[in-house]
């Protein structure tokens, strides 16, 4: 539970995870701009993707964000919202002040067009040893 | 109010106005309601609201004090369920202004002014009492599509 911090030249990534609430976003969004603060981001990217709960804290959290980012000229995403924490995103139009965004985005991480072909490539040895299984049968 | 049928079952909790009980008055709401086995959706829809409630109790009603809160929720027999949030803080002075979206007394706080616009749209009813320096009770119901009932419609 918590937040971890990633960077990536002008990227700030910040993986929040368990459940956000009034209780919890006070430490998460003091992290967030602990690291801010330091790395001077020009994006900064909020994931949600470990996120098991939030209610409008949330989007506090983001709002306090973007105002931020807006004073030095910089943009938040918001990266791969489960959908219950979606549906409390889009009764709240957060969308006017991030862009939500679906993928897996992490600075060590191949990126998801990389990801599928090298599933690819894998799955074609596999299906070449099949063929000949079911021949022989 | 409509009838639901019979009440089939109902809790009450009171606990004081500490932030750590936010998630275990949602906790306690989402245990207390599985026995209607409900839909994944319905029980987060049903804990964000109540999560909601129980936030405006501990950052408005009691804002520089810790008080009361008083949960209670009824099961009906047609899959209603109520529940009741109820404080004896400061109370609201004009409930229509509280209730509109982005409206805040909280801004330095990062509160969004979003909790009743959120328990309105995640829950079938919200109907909010509210008297200056008495209290602020907040019921909220919502029919619950239980898995029995969805898979009984679709076959």
């Amino acid at each position: 539970m918590g937040v971890e911090i990633k960077t990536a030249g002008q990227k700030l990534f910040a993986f929040l995870s368990g459940e956000l609430d009034h209780h919890t976003a006070k430490e998460m969004r003091c992290e967030i701009d602990i690291a801010c603060t330091r790395e001077l981001p020009k994006e900064l990217y909020l994931d949600f993707s470990k996120i098991t709960f939030m209610d409008s804290s949330g989007i506090g959290l983001v709002m306090g964000r973007y105002k931020l980012m807006c004073e030095r000229k910089g943009r938040v995403y918001i990266q791969n919202p489960p959908p219950a924490i979606r549906r409390v995103m889009q009764v709240a139009g957060i969308s006017r002040l991030a862009r939500m965004i679906e993928r897996i985005d992490t600075p060590e991480e191949t990126s998801p067009e990389t990801a599928v072909e090298a599933t690819a490539e894998a799955s074609l040895p596999a299906n070449s040893v099949e063929t000949p299984t079911e021949q022989q049968i | 109010m409509k009838s639901h049928g019979a009440i089939m079952n109902e809790m009450k909790m009171t606990f004081p106005s500490l932030s750590e009980n936010e998630r275990f008055a949602r906790m306690a709401v989402s245990g207390f309601l599985s026995q209607l086995n409900p839909q994944i959706n319905d029980l987060s829809d049903v804990k964000t609201a109540v999560s909601e409630a129980v936030t405006n109790c501990i950052v408005h009603a009691y804002r520089d004090t810790v008080g009361k809160i008083d949960l209670s929720a009824k099961i009906f027999a047609d899959g209603t369920i109520y529940i009741r949030i109820k404080d004896s803080g400061c109370g609201i002075a004009n409930i229509p202004q509280a209730m509109e979206p982005l409206f805040t007394t909280a801004p330095d706080e990062e509160r969004a002014g979003l909790g009743f616009a959120i328990m309105e749209s995640f829950m079938d009813k919200l109907r909010v009492n509210s008297r200056l320096g008495k209290g602020t009770t907040v019921v909220m119901s919502k029919r619950i599509q239980t898995k029995h009932a969805a898979a009984k419609a679709d076959g």
